[in-house]
């Protein structure tokens, strides 16, 4: 709690110093002293700072630097969830709740929405209400897509898996996740300046002419930017540089590599969301004209800058979930992973391609006519390299002993979800068929199943897998089955309508529709509400099993990767005794398999 | 020898998988009328893609589904394991070359029916698209440049659409035409298509472009040759500027500047406030203090939106180049017509005739 108020405390100072310095400046120009939203951003851009001198960067840099005496946080228990805590697997589980909590959030906007669209004509809000929570929405999903897998398990099981104490910059780590909670702050304020109306996408120009709330998606998205570069420096690191004795590239556990690609794709495309971000606001309040065509601009530089980050986002949304869905998938069916360098191979070949295909989101944005087919085949390419990823899952379950439990199921769900996902991609890649899917239901329904069927299940799927592992006891199985087959369900009956009302006339964003698409958005509601349900299933099953959960084994799925060779959950600094790696992770089926050894440590003399 | 049985078996049911699958495609995804040329072969391409593509899915999910029923872990297998299978590598290479070779065909095909859709035609007419937030208006320069705010077509006559918008971004979308284009700020888009069935459609925004977005609609009627005709001339008979009085043309420059689009002239509610009974009204400013509408506030109100804002209203909502925009439209009559005129005027005219009384008779 102390880390929270210094955080908050410094944030204020820090705002207010910033809106005031320019507001000297703009005094000197012969200006008012308040210059509404550009002093909002000034202060803003100090708020961040002081937030995070206030949460930590003051008493583990600062005071280090200039010799003062460092005062150590020395919290345990349950209140280390709330300092500036280095060890890994606090930040991984900081990172894991608090983007649960967002993920419910932005669910119960989904709610809200879904209620006013269960029938046409105005129901329960105005169409700016509306627009301003299906902004929100989008845009809090997107950032919880983006971090909450690999900030979760990059975090906690990543280092443990490769046999790693901690990650390589314990303090770098804290410091990116410390970046979310201003970020969480400021799209929540949104709503008190009238919130947005612009989509996640935050399309120009219309984002400089409509509600002032918009350059708090602008800031929030900038921000959390940071968060995501750090993250991604620290895990390739990590992976680099900290992997156990004998823990070649070869035997790397493929979620490791998941992450890796990841990273690659945050560290190499975040930027350019920044830049897009920067654009933007300098548009709205400096008076710069990057995207006003009436002042010499250009709309669509906007629209190629936010997607030359924003397709791969997509990948950093699902490479990690594709990474525990394989893993898993191997454990639960008893046999090696199938062909895993051609699935390594795959999901570098994902990170490739993935930056030569973001004019797919353009089709129908008046770029270029001939240049979309180089961007439909570049698409469709993308293919080839996921169903190596595919063939990895199918060959490892075919002759296998396969053991349906609650993580499998969701490991298979995901298979399910994203192969949907993946096959109506193919429709919106092709450009004749995507003239007329663009900007319909067609895609809402397209990237749901690949982000939340693919990416959120896997996020489900890792929680049962490593549950044991993380809280040292298990969850109920029952229970856990239960919520699989609810939301299961519920997440087709919700998303398959919306394939219809796209190709019949729903276009996306719409606050209101004609009479005719009545019943099967009524249809679609009631599945949403059904779907919400089953996630307040899970919370039940996590929160009870927490407190009454039998305690689980150090290996209760037998596993051979590294982090089920620890106590549940691991000791500090993970292992007792350093591991050498001897083997590789997947030995199923051969006599004597070994992993990892723990060799005794040499008597030091 | 079990080996070759179970893929024997895995062949068969993905074959049956994807008759089943495609027909329930075809049935379930049924999608409106088809009512231009291009809506034709747009579908007919979009049905191989639903054939293709029950295809990949039946593949992936039988195997899946197969390994599910067939390899289940069955009791007493607890210490069992798969066999340490690490790979094939001939299977490997044809899933990737196999798929290279299909998008290579499909990506030349797609390029022949692009081509097909976007091919211009040797009799096309022009139809000039204006959107702005939050309404269309179409204008017919074979018809003196009239404008309608109903998108009128004779079918089976292949129409450009040259499209402009005043603000944002929008989307020309007819889902029976299958066709759609954004409108970029600062240029011209062009849309072609030829309409092929008589009857009543809609064209939908489709790019979020704000407040009421999802109302951006306007009614499009392709109509036969008779129908036609007698709207040419209905078109063509309406009135010259000149002959209209300054509330008659107060009224039509509502229109043709999008003014209705957010502001009613019955009382309803808006995106800016209605015009029924404002002149004369007390309004409060979200400053606070009060004003009286008169001539020089309603001027200054459309000319200058952002300097003052009624309680209850964004900034920066109202377009703020109309100066401009009148200043244009003012030339263009007076070149037609050798006519000055002056549009804030007419339309504050227009506006002082809107009384709660004079409506009620
Ligand atoms: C995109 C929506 C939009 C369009 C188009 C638009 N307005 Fe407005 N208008 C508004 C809003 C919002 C306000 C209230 C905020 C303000 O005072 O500027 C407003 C205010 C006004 C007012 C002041 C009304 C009062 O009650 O005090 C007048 C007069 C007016 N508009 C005239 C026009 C005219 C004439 C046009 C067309 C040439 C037009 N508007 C087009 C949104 C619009
Ligand atoms: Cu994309
Ligand atoms: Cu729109």
């Amino acid at each position: 709690m102390r880390t929270i108020i210094q955080g908050l405390v410094g944030g204020v100072i820090a705002f207010i110093i910033g809106a005031a310095l320019l507001g000297i400046v703009r005094l000197a120009f012969g200006l008012s002293f308040w210059g509404g939203e550009a002093s909002l951003v000034a202060g803003w851009l100090a708020f961040v700072i002081g937030w995070l001198l206030g949460v930590g960067v003051w008493e583990y840099w600062v005071r280090e630097w200039f010799n003062l005496p460092v005062k150590k946080f020395e919290a345990t228990g349950t209140s280390r969830y709330f300092t500036f805590c280095t060890d890994h697997k606090v930040v991984g589980i900081q990172y894991l709740v608090t983007f649960l909590g967002l993920f419910l959030l932005a669910g119960l906007l989904a709610m809200v929405m879904r209620a006013e669209l269960m029938a046409p004509g105005r129901n329960y809000m105005s169409g700016a209400t509306y627009n301003n929570v299906m902004s929100l929405h989008g845009t809090i999903m997107v950032f919880v897509g983006v971090a909450a897998t690999v900030g979760a398990f990059g975090n906690y099981i990543l280092p443990i898996m490769i046999g790693a104490e901690d990650m390589a910059f314990p303090r770098l780590n804290a410091l990116s996740f410390w970046f979310v909670p201003p970020v969480a702050i400021l799209l929540l304020a949104s709503v008190f300046s009238n919130g947005y109306d612009t989509g996640w996408t935050g399309y120009a120009t219309l984002a400089s002419s409509t509600r002032e709330g918009v350059i708090f998606y602008n800031l929030a998205f900038f921000t959390v930017g940071f968060s995501s570069i750090l993250g991604a420096v620290n895990i390739l690191t990590t992976v680099i540089a900290l992997r156990a004795k004998g823990m070649y590239w070869g035997r790397l556990p493929i979620f490791v590599w998941a992450s890796l690609g990841t990273a690659i794709l945050s560290l190499i495309f975040t930027q350019f969301i920044a830049l897009a971000m920067i654009m933007s606001l300098l548009d709205r309040v400096a008076g710069f004209s990057f995207f006003d065509a009436f002042a010499g601009g250009d709309p669509l530089l906007y629209q190629n800058v936010f997607w030359f980050y924003s397709h791969p986002a997509v990948y950093v949304m699902i490479l990690p979930g594709l990474g525990i869905a394989l893993e898993i998938i191997s454990v639960f069916s008893r046999k090696p992973l199938f062909a895993y360098k051609w699935a390594v191979f795959g999901m570098m070949g994902v990170v490739v391609l993935s930056a030569l295909v973001w004019a797919h989101h353009m089709f129908t944005s008046g770029m270029d006519s001939p240049l979309r087919i180089p961007f439909m085949i570049t698409t469709e390419l993308i293919s080839v390299p996921t169903g190596l990823v595919f063939l990895t899952a199918l060959g490892t379950m075919w002759g296998g002993k396969l053991i349906l439990k609650t993580p499998m199921l969701f490991a298979l769900a995901v298979i399910f979800n994203f192969l949907i996902g993946g096959i109506t991609g193919i429709f919106l890649s092709d450009v004749p068929v995507d003239i007329q899917l663009q900007d319909t239901f067609f895609v809402v329904a397209h990237f749901h199943y690949t982000i939340v069927g693919g990416g959120i299940f896997a996020l489900f799927a890792g929680i049962y897998y490593w549950y044991p592992k993380m809280t040292g006891r298990m969850y109920n199985e029952r229970q856990g089955k239960i919520q699989f087959w609810w939301m299961f369900i519920g997440f087709n009956l919700t998303f398959i309508p919306m394939f219809w009302a796209g190709l019949n006339g729903m276009n996306r964003r719409i606050a209101d529709y004609v009479p005719d698409l009545g019943n099967i958005n009524f249809f679609t509601s009631m599945s949403a509400f059904f779907l919400g349900i089953g996630f307040l299933l899970f919370v039940y099953n996590m929160a009870v099993s927490l407190k009454k959960g039998e305690v689980a084994a150090d290996n209760p799925w037998g596993g051979y990767t590294l982090e089920w060779q620890t106590s549940s959950p691991p000791p500090l600094e993970n292992f007792d005794t350093p591991p050498e790696v001897v083997g590789d992770p997947y030995g199923y089926g051969e006599p004597d398999a070994k992993h990892v050894i723990f060799p005794a440590p040499a008597a030091t003399d | 020898m079990r080996k070759s049985k179970h893929i024997i078996a895995v062949v068969i049911l993905i074959i049956i998988s994807t008759v089943v699958l495609d027909a329930l495609f075809l049935f379930m995804f049924q999608r409106p009328a088809q009512a231009s040329t291009q809506a034709t072969i747009i579908d007919n391409f979009t049905n191989i893609h639903f054939a293709v593509q029950a295809f990949l899915f039946s593949l992936i999910m039988v195997l899946v589904l197969y390994s599910v029923v067939v390899f289940r872990r069955k009791p007493g297998e607890e210490e069992e394991y798969g066999a340490h299978v690490e790979g094939n590598t001939a299977l490997e290479i044809t899933w990737t070359i196999l798929p290279v070779i299909a998008v290579v065909i499909f990506g030349v095909y797609a390029i022949f029916i692009l081509n097909e859709i976007l091919a211009p035609q040797p009799d096309e007419i022009v139809v000039e698209v204006n959107a702005r937030q939050w309404s269309w208006s179409f204008s017919y320069p074979e018809l003196d440049n009239k404008v309608s705010d109903e998108l009128v077509l004779l079918v089976n006559q292949p129409v450009v659409l040259e499209m402009q918008t005043e603000d944002v971004i929008h989307n020309f979308w007819v889902t029976e035409f299958r066709v759609k284009q954004d409108l970029l700020p600062g240029s011209m888009e062009v849309l072609r298509f030829t309409p092929t069935e008589v009857g009543d459609y809609r064209v939908r925004c489709a790019e979020i472009c704000g407040l009421q977005h999802a109302t951006m609609r306007a009614p499009v009627r392709v109509v036969d040759q008779a129908t036609w005709d007698a709207f040419q001339a209905e078109m063509l008979a309406q009135p010259k500027i000149g002959d209209l009085t300054a509330v008659e043309r107060g009224e039509l420059w509502s229109q043709q500047f999008g003014c209705l689009g957010c502001h009613s002239v019955d009382g309803a509610p808006g995106a800016g406030p209605t015009w029924l009974g404002v002149y004369g009204r007390e309004e409060t400013l979200a400053d606070g203090t009060t004003i009286t509408v008169d001539d020089v506030y309603l001027h200054d109100s459309i000319l200058d939106p952002n300097a003052v804002i009624v309680e209850g209203f964004n900034p920066n909502i109202m377009p703020a180049n109309f100066a401009d925009r009148f200043a244009e439209k003012e030339a263009e009559v007076m070149q037609a017509e050798g006519l000055e005129i002056g549009i804030v005027e007419d339309l504050i005219e227009y506006i002082k005739t809107l009384q709660e009384d004079t409506n009620a008779n």
